[in-house]
């Protein structure tokens, strides 16, 4: 089967920032926590390839460990939502109409009506600022989007004659949920998945940008973005270099996503 | 129609029911002693009581509950610990910020979506297409406060046309206010825009894919007839539905938004209240964010059901 290119482009570009992270866990240019005022905004090229902060700190470096945090938040965020939120699914799907199955839709219906930021914003501000609130509160918006595309999933595959022939030959509703349901939703999740992940680093740049997401001396792009703001004016690099990171991983996330779903899910290549 | 209206009105209410428990017990519940909360580390035993006494503590958490929400429905937030004044008083003089800005960028969004949408929907496959698809898809991906910092570095910075930031207020004359409101309100609907422009495009194409409207053509209908007579109207019923959707992403947006051009909004007000601890003034402005989208869900289920009738029977 030929994979279709956006695939193929999604997974290069978001696959240099994960390359990125890696290797900033045991390497980086110049050690990102050390100030060198004497080398203060430096330009892109002089001696430090993407330049340095009002603090001299090298901006490639603080970039690689800023993607560090946001796949970190936004693969922990997601792996909450999956955690919580593939079982109720099943379980919604498996008593179709039984209460369970009414939480989860309720609870779906009340989650999509909320301003999902303003409620992170509350839950980060009240809990205080940091990384792990941050996930927290990302994470708990994916509960409701994993389970109601868990659950639609497997209400069709439960109409389905293998099912039925699980069901004759003696298989309960949970086993069969998770020996034969699970596994043909699985697809669905993965495609899932790269958008809420891709969100979730939006969403992450968002809430460490207003100082609610991971705290000093930790690099994260979004605060990045916001202590460059006041330099915008003699130090544009600062404020493009950390946008244009967090472009670039969304992009390539949701572009990986479109492609994987063309693959995935023949069904929908048509409708495109 | 009054059974589709009553049941979604008892779901608005389920809603706002459980909306305004989440939000008292994030707020009030799980910190602890609110009072001590405000006050900090540092406030004196007697400090904290007399602020448990001022903000009405003492009762149990049960009683406050329905003290904040019969407060709610008669209008009455509470007065704010910081400002001295009533929370509505606050809230209404924001919400002439917040609320223009919001309906702005709603504006722009759908005036750029729709007929981008459109253009790329029944060009399929050409270079202008493509074009639409690749632009919707970069700005799907980017942040809209990153967006705005851009805006700013070009358009009043470089060029001079706006502000950076600050709003005059209404009484110094429409027009100033709204050149003020313009650069955060294209901040805001770009990337919605993109992401309307693609429900348009896919929900029209869907549309012209189908047998009224061969017959149309058919009949002897031009193409843009076709389109425009039969398909945009079908086609417009998902994209009402991603607007409302967008009025919550849009006023959520606005919280950032405002703070990147120091608009005094309601986006303002949140994080004022967050760093000086103003619970009162926090829990009353999310309460009032909330429940302006559950209403706007509401209002668009409304009128999906007056436009199509196949709904009110679910």
């Amino acid at each position: 089967m030929r994979l279709p290119a956006q695939l193929w482009a999604g997974a290069a570009l978001s696959g240099v920032f994960v390359a990125a992270a890696l290797i900033s866990l045991i390497w980086t240019p110049h050690p990102v926590e050390g100030m060198n005022i004497a080398a203060r905004l430096k330009v892109p090229g002089d001696g430090f390839v993407l330049g340095t902060d009002h603090f001299g700190r090298d901006i490639l470096s603080m970039l690689m460990v800023g993607a560090q945090t946001s796949i970190a938040v936004a693969v922990v965020a997601v792996g909450i939502g999956m955690a919580a939120g593939v079982p109720l699914g099943l379980l919604g799907a498996a008593n179709r109409g039984g209460w369970i199955d009414e939480i989860v839709m309720r609870g779906n219906d009340l989650v999509f009506a909320f301003p999902s930021l303003v409620i992170a914003i509350l839950i980060t501000a009240v809990f205080g600022p940091s990384a792990v609130n941050a996930i927290l509160a990302i994470g708990i918006f994916n509960i409701p989007v994993f389970a109601r595309v868990t659950r639609g999933g497997a209400l069709s595959l439960w109409t389905l004659d293998y099912i039925l022939a699980a069901r004759v030959a003696g298989k309960g509703r949970l086993r069969i949920s998770v020996e034969h349901i699970l596994p043909n939703v699985a697809n669905l999740l993965i495609v899932q998945g790269t958008i809420q992940f891709s969100l979730g680093i939006l969403a992450e740049a968002g809430l460490s940008y207003v100082g609610l997401g991971a705290q000093p001396p930790v690099p994260s792009w979004g605060r990045m973005l916001a202590e460059s703001q006041t330099m915008i004016s003699f130090a544009p690099h600062l404020a493009l270099l950390p946008g244009m990171a967090i472009v670039l991983t969304v992009l390539g996330l949701n572009l990986m996503g479109d492609g994987l779903r063309d693959v995935l899910d023949p069904r929908l290549r048509r409708a495109r | 129609m009054l059974r589709y209206f009553l049941s979604r009105l008892l779901s608005l209410c389920l809603s706002l029911v459980v909306a305004s428990v989440a939000i008292f017990a994030v707020v009030e519940v799980i910190p602890g002693d609110p009072a001590a909360f405000m006050l900090g580390l540092n406030a004196s035993p007697d400090t904290v009581a007399a602020l448990r006494a001022e903000l009405g503590l003492e009762g149990g958490k049960l009683a406050r509950y329905f003290d904040w929400i019969g407060g709610l429905l008669v209008g009455d937030f509470g007065v704010s610990y910081t400002y001295r004044v009533p929370v509505s008083e606050l809230v209404l003089a924001r919400l002439w910020v917040s609320l223009p800005l919001t309906v702005y960028a709603l504006i722009l969004s759908t005036v750029i979506a729709v007929p981008v949408g459109v253009v790329a929907a029944s060009r399929r496959g050409s270079t202008a297409d493509y074009g639409v698809m690749a632009a919707t898809q970069l700005g799907i991906a980017v942040p809209n406060f990153w967006f705005a910092m851009l805006l700013v570095l070009v358009f009043a910075i470089n060029l001079g046309w706006f502000s950076a930031g600050g709003f005059p207020g209404w009484d110094k004359g429409v027009w100033i206010n709204l050149r003020a409101l313009t650069l955060p309100a294209v901040a805001l609907a770009l990337p919605q825009a993109a992401i309307l422009a693609r429900v348009m495009r896919s929900s029209l194409l869907e549309t012209l894919g189908q047998d009224y409207i061969r017959t149309a053509r058919a009949k002897g209908l031009s193409r843009r007839q076709a389109v425009l007579g039969h398909g945009l109207r079908n086609a417009l019923i998902p994209v009402m539905t991603i607007l409302g959707l967008q009025f919550s992403f849009l006023l959520a947006g606005a919280i950032i938004i405002e703070n990147v051009f120091f608009l005094p909004g309601l986006g303002r007000l949140i994080f004022q209240g967050i760093t000086q601890r103003d619970l009162i003034v926090v829990e009353s402005v999310v309460m009032l964010l909330v429940f302006a989208v559950i209403l706007v869900t509401f209002l668009v289920d409304l009128a999906y059901a007056a436009v199509d009738p196949r709904l009110r029977r679910r």
